[in-house]
């Protein structure tokens, strides 16, 4: 079992509702194959630093997760074949970056100030 | 005439002796974000193209991860391929 992270951007043209439903749709992808979904991060509508398919915004969503190498194939057909997602990154998460996630999720990068804060 | 102002018809050198270091390997960080645009921005310059190492000072290995993650950022958008002004 490996741990992957996809972000996924989708077309800004979808309501709110039907953009949550694309993304079920790929987290009950994940689940159907024995994926464990650690973390799900929305970063909602976000301007793109260069337009992609004609559009200068964006639907972000972030999935992390552990699965079985087979299971990205499967994903990625199905990314490619959605005509609501503009494009998407599957990266395979080492060591390094599994801890970077854990302590960004601890909000360990905002602890830092508090405590530079007390060191004064 | 007396001479009470000094003259230079080159401009004189001011040593720096500042030495570059590797950020990552003085502060520890392990892994680089590509998530992270604000941080990235200071490895490429205006025009978005990455910095070479001879300027900013980074080792190797963390050099090879700098360029992967400013990659993948523009690949998904969070960096430009190409600009002007970005800074």
């Amino acid at each position: 079992m490996n741990q992957y992270e996809t972000t996924i951007i989708l077309t800004p043209l979808l309501s709110e509702e039907v953009a949550k439903e694309v993304i079920a749709k790929f987290s009950k992808l994940l689940t159907d194959n024995a994926a464990e979904i650690v973390m799900e991060d929305n970063w909602g509508l976000k301007k793109l630093a260069y337009p992609i398919q004609k559009k200068s915004t964006g639907y972000y969503h972030l999935t992390e997760y552990k699965c079985s190498g087979e299971v990205i194939g499967k994903l990625e057909v199905e990314l490619k074949r959605d005509e609501r997602v503009m494009r998407f990154l599957t990266i395979s998460l080492n060591k390094h970056a599994v801890a970077y996630n854990d302590k960004k999720r601890g909000g360990a990068f905002n602890k830092k100030k508090v405590t530079a804060e007390v060191a004064k | 005439m007396a001479q009470d102002k000094i003259q230079y018809v080159t401009a004189p050198k001011v040593e720096d002796n500042r030495k570059k270091y590797c950020r990552f390997k003085k502060n520890g960080i392990k892994y680089i974000d590509y998530k992270d645009a604000n941080f990235l921005l200071k490895f490429i310059n205006d025009q978005g193209k990455i910095l070479p190492r001879r300027l900013t000072g980074t080792s190797l290995k963390y050099q090879r991860k700098v360029a992967q993650a400013v990659k993948r950022a523009r690949h998904i958008g969070v960096l430009p391929f190409v600009t002007d002004g970005l800074k």
